[in-house]
């Protein structure tokens, strides 16, 4: 079986300016950031971003990598709630949002896993989801009338088709079988499922055996079919939580924090960011430090 | 228990405890500390059959205080929430950054769509929830900025944005509005915003000065009940103590 450990460095070559990336976990949870930020000190640019929003979108809005966003929401989460670069952003008119029902994004993933050009959903109609959509959204009626002869027309949720998607889980093997070890898989299986070329990291790669004697079988949610490329990634949801460790608050109120003027964030970007993962990780332990002893 | 200190906050939980009566055997979703509390009050008391989970991913077997835990009989992920969503079987209470006379509600943004001038949290389930099943909000400062003649963007349909002839349409259902002022619905002309009751101590006057709108049977409309002795020992004592119903509703 294939040997499919790469590094972030690698993962991210992959990508061109101008696909469209899947980004999985959910608002502030368990997000791939480790790609995230590896994607940050890459050239790559122009990026369509499919995602339940979090600092995963407001990272990249940071670096004005994002030329079109379709999301259910945008949370971080905890307080202050709405992440500051995709505010920033929304309101400098830099993006083009294809905002949606949070359904409606769970639909069209699955819609792409199974090849469909669509499916129904009645989530949507009514709302400003589809004038948000500026006519990319169409309806479809039912071919089957009801007991009164009535036919439903309901919203054609397009597939959401990705050249890549990017997940985090907490352990897999080296072949791409992955499990996560929280309490909520989120919609990772089905970014895999949608995509071309399926990017995974894991804080852990373990053999395949130790793999299926950690977890339940129920919790390996992607198989070899579904994954590419395996980085080992330790803390790599860092600062969303995985399974192993929580949410670093004090660590996302600084980033939320250092967003508020070009000076604190060209410190941020400085120490966070413009250097390799270990350095990053290695920031992170010392930010934790000083912080407890203050 | 003393009912002569009962707060505001207090009169709201109970309110939304009545937002769940008689719904039965269905997930009973508040967004917010107060709906917490009046759901959990209702599961404690009049509807026992509520699922109720701890906001992230598991079902409670029992009814724990707010942030507290308790035995667990079920998972709930959040791609599972969106099959319950679709089933119709739940009732959610969400917040309002906007709502209008017929119901419509924003929570994304304010200001023109691909440029907002603030930007929240996008439409989140707002769509959905209110299209599929019983849709009630909680605002626990009822001002004219909320209660706003037109909403920027509409993330929770209101009742203009029913087609009728399109059953797609047919579980559209808003049941209450509960605001520190009072418990409203959509019973009023043309399915407009209508007072049912004013919580102790409101005039009509005060709803219409922070309402843009007119309030239908606003000059009618009775007074919000006080909590029952036993409704103020578990909010007080099993399911709020720490108060933080009272950080949320401003009276």
């Amino acid at each position: 079986m294939r040997d499919k450990r790469i590094s972030l460095e690698e993962a991210v070559s992959g990508l061109r300016s101008g696909m469209t990336i899947g980004i999985g976990g959910w608002g502030s949870r368990r997000k791939p950031l480790a790609f995230v930020r590896a994607i940050l000190r890459s050239d790559v640019t122009d990026l369509t971003v499919v995602t339940y929003g979090g600092a995963d979108l407001g990272l990249l809005c940071s670096a004005g990598k994002v030329r079109k966003a379709y999301y259910g929401f945008v949370s971080l989460d905890s307080a202050p709630f709405y992440d500051p670069w995709f505010a920033a952003a929304r309101t400098g008119g830099e993006i083009v949002a294809r905002e949606m029902d949070e359904g409606m994004v769970k639909c069209g993933l699955q819609a792409a896993a199974a090849r469909l050009p669509f499916l129904p959903i009645r989530a949507g109609l009514g709302s400003d989801v589809v004038n948000f959509w500026d006519g990319e959204l169409r309806t479809v009626q039912s071919p089957y009338p009801d007991a009164e002869g009535r036919t439903e027309t309901l919203i054609a949720m397009p597939a959401l088709n990705l050249d890549a998607a990017f997940v985090h889980l907490d352990l897999g093997d080296k072949h791409g079988n992955a499990a996560y070890t929280g309490v909520d898989p989120y919609m990772d299986d089905l970014f895999c499922l949608a995509a071309e070329r399926r990017y995974l990291s894991v804080d852990r790669v373990v053999e395949t055996e130790e793999l299926v004697k950690a977890v339940p079988q129920q919790a390996i949610i992607l198989n070899r079919m579904m994954v590419d490329g395996v980085v080992e990634a330790p803390g790599g949801a860092h600062f969303t939580f995985s399974g192993s460790y929580g949410r670093d608050e004090r660590f996302q109120r600084h980033y939320v924090a250092a967003a508020a003027t070009p000076e604190s964030w060209a410190e941020f970007k400085a120490r966070y960011l413009d250097v390799s993962e270990a350095e990053y990780q290695s920031a992170v332990r010392t930010f934790a430090e000083e912080r407890t002893q203050l | 228990m003393s009912t002569s200190t009962v707060t505001r906050a207090e009169v709201c939980a109970v309110a939304c405890a009545e937002i769940f009566r008689g719904a039965g055997e269905i997930m009973a979703s508040p967004m917010s500390p107060t709906p917490t509390v009046g759901a959990r009050l209702a599961r404690l008391t009049f509807e026992p059959d509520l699922l109720i989970s701890d906001g992230e991913a598991l079902f409670l077997a029992e009814t724990p205080a707010l942030g507290g835990k308790a035995p667990v009989e079920g998972w709930i992920p959040f791609g599972r929430v969106f099959d319950v969503v679709a089933s119709g079987r739940r009732h959610v209470v969400m917040g309002a950054n906007q709502i209008d006379r017929h119901g419509n509600q924003n929570l994304s943004a304010f200001g023109p769509l691909q440029r907002p001038k603030r930007q929240m949290f996008g439409v989140r389930g707002a769509p959905g929830n209110t299209i599929n099943h019983p849709t009630s909000y909680f605002v626990p400062r009822h001002t004219t900025r909320v209660f706003t003649d037109r909403v920027d963007i509409v993330s929770g349909i209101g009742y203009d944005k029913v087609d009728s002839t399109n059953p797609a349409f047919r579980f559209h259902h808003l049941h209450r509005v509960v605001t520190n002022l009072g418990v409203f619905d959509f019973g009023g002309p043309d399915h407009t915003l209508r007072a049912l009751s004013l919580h102790p101590g409101v005039t009509a006057e005060d709803v219409a000065a922070n309402t843009s709108f007119e309030v239908a049977d606003l000059a009618t409309a009775e007074t919000t009940r006080w909590p029952t002795e036993e409704e103020l020992r578990l909010i007080r004592t099993v399911l709020d103590p720490k108060g933080l119903r009272e950080k949320e509703v401003s009276a």
